[in-house]
């Protein structure tokens, strides 16, 4: 199962900007093979504010999760192309402020060239501020997925991105998996605040640990779904952290505002340490 | 077949590089550093981004200078105002400090084709940029006056350094410490009236806009570098917004990062800002 998921290493969704803002620090090998899920797209353009949006605090970054993005149109004409003559791995993330809209991005993604798989965005801390269609119990989530995995080839992966809600996730995979996840991704940024009242989402290695607790209980309750971590991954022994849990991959968000070139030197450590592991049995 | 993506001659590079100096100028840290492939790329406006250790959001700095050798090889210089913990750390540390940067990061100033009469403005640490500027313009047979402006003494980038740059200079304190008393914003249509055709000025937001006003009054075009916080300085987190009024006047929000910090002053929607 865990086969199609793709990784070990993606990008997490609104961590790599267009993909193109990472083209410089790819090094030598470019962007080829690269797992990126896109910024969450909407059906509209939906424009960026002008409050700040980003703040820091101890051991991470909050940031507000309004979802610009500028929209499917736009994406398919430009965004797109350019990630797969790079040769981009790509992933799209979509969110919907209703059922409906999911399922037509999920019908036009489906017809695209080049959209390696889905991620369904299921869980930002305000998804009624963001205008997002509400998922916070499993059945509705389960049926947000169930809708867009009837519009989307059965052979590509859909992915659910499920909040990081310690109680619930092992409900929300579960639900999500049998209504035709391939796999879950736990780690959405955690519902926080900025200093100022305004709501925000946690990220970076602060979440690390709720994001492991929620990883842990999923992959012991559901050893038959594959989970995909994010949260604080920015070393090999961050991500080893969570493939010991139970995790087949990991995404890599907060990382790369800190460093760009974290997911290229990732990809490269664990391929290396995959490698050295793998040899005394290739000569047994 | 997937496009290789080479590093062109302006793209930004990731490296380690090395504090080789380090020295204090009034309220600012003067730090003198190497960071193989940057200052080799450097243009005037464009900045560079350091990560802190023990912080994710980077922090962006000017750059003053660049040389293209010295006993280290290239070095870059670059001024730091301590205000938080990350410009803190950064302006502690030795000579022989490993410091990890991005650069050169962002748009830089757009030079004129001909040689034109040009005004620089530059605010408190802000003014860095407007040094290496003037070497390009003047290079290019510009006429450069510069001013340097700064809420007081110890805030004043290197007047003296100013004077070599440009065939006029001219100092303004707030307080009146040192200089003509009054802040560029006050000055700025006496400043500008004086034949100008171009306008250069970085500095906190109302400065920046009453030089654009000024020159817009004038007649003369203005580039201004507009500074807000940019948490990665790369384009990846979105927490730099800067509101403009595209080509097409539609507003729109753009990335100070990289769709500035270099833009045309009267393209800044001040007000929302
Ligand atoms: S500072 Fe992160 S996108 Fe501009």
């Amino acid at each position: 199962m865990s086969a199609v998921v793709p990784g070990p290493v993606m990008v997490a969704a609104g961590c790599g900007g267009t993909g193109r803002e990472l083209a410089a620090y790819a090094g030598p090998d470019g962007l080829a093979g690269l797992v990126f899920v896109t910024r969450s797209l909407t059906l509209d353009p939906r424009p960026a504010s002008t409050d700040p949006r980003v703040a820091e605090v101890p051991g991470g970054l909050l940031h507000d999760v309004r979802l610009p993005n500028p929209g499917l149109e736009h994406f398919l004409a430009t965004e797109l192309p350019w990630l797969v003559r790079a040769g981009v791995e790509v992933v799209v993330s979509v969110a919907g402020s209703t059922m409906g809209e999911y399922a037509d991005l999920a019908r036009r993604l489906s017809r695209a060239p080049g959209v390696a798989g889905l991620e369904v965005h299921l869980g930002s801390p305000d998804d009624v501020a963001a205008g997002v269609f509400e998922t916070r119990e499993p059945f509705h989530a389960a049926s947000v997925v169930a809708a867009v995995r009837r519009e989307f080839p059965a052979d590509r992966p859909v992915l659910a991105k499920l909040r990081p809600d310690a109680s619930r996730v092992v409900e929300g995979a579960r639900a999500c998996h049998e209504a035709g996840a391939t796999a879950v991704v736990v780690g959405n940024a955690v519902p926080a605040a900025f200093p100022d009242g305004r709501s925000a989402g946690l990220g970076g290695p602060a979440a690390a640990p709720v994001a492991l607790r929620c990883v842990l209980a999923v992959a012991r309750a559901l050893p038959a779904v594959p989970v995909v971590a994010c949260g604080g991954v920015h070393d090999v022994a961050s991500a080893r952290i969570y493939l010991e849990a139970g995790a087949v991959a990991v995404q890599v968000g907060s990382a790369l505002v800190h460093d760009p070139t974290t997911v290229t030197r990732l990809r490269a450590d664990l391929a290396a340490q995959h490698v050295s592991h793998s040899d005394p049995q290739e000569d047994a | 077949m997937a496009e290789r993506v080479a590093v062109g001659p302006h793209e930004p590079v990731h490296v380690v590089g090395e504090m080789v100096a380090t020295r204090r100028a009034g309220a600012y840290r003067h730090l003198t550093l190497t960071a193989p492939g940057v200052p080799e790329r450097f243009r005037a406006g464009t900045f560079v981004a350091v990560s802190v250790p023990g912080h994710t959001a980077r922090r962006a700095l000017w750059v003053h200078r660049v040389r293209a050798s010295s006993a280290y090889g290239p070095t870059l210089d670059v001024v730091v105002e301590p205000t938080g913990p990350g410009t803190t750390w950064l302006a502690s540390q030795p000579v022989g400090t490993p410091v990890t940067l991005t650069g050169p990061l962002g748009r830089p100033f757009a030079l004129p084709k001909d040689p034109v009469a040009c005004l620089l403005v530059g605010d408190g640490y802000a003014a860095a940029p407007m040094f290496p500027l003037a070497e390009r313009l003047r290079e290019r047979g510009c006429a450069v006056a510069l001013v340097v402006s700064a809420p007081d003494e110890s805030r004043l980038l290197s007047a003296l350094e100013a004077r070599r740059s440009a065939r006029s200079v001219t100092v303004l304190t707030a307080d009146g410490s040192v200089g003509r008393r009054g802040t560029a914003a006050d000055h700025a249509d006496e400043l500008v009236a004086r034949d100008v055709d171009v306008v250069y000025a970085a500095g906190p937001a109302p400065v920046l806009r009453a030089v654009a006003a000024a020159a817009e009054r004038h007649g003369a075009w203005s580039q201004v570098a507009v500074e807000v916080p940019t948490p990665c300085g790369t384009g990846l987190c979105h927490g730099c917004p800067l509101p403009v009024v595209g080509e097409d006047s539609v507003d729109r929000v753009v990335r100070a990062c990289t769709e500035g910090p270099v833009v045309r002053g009267d393209r800044v929607r001040w007000d929302v800002l």
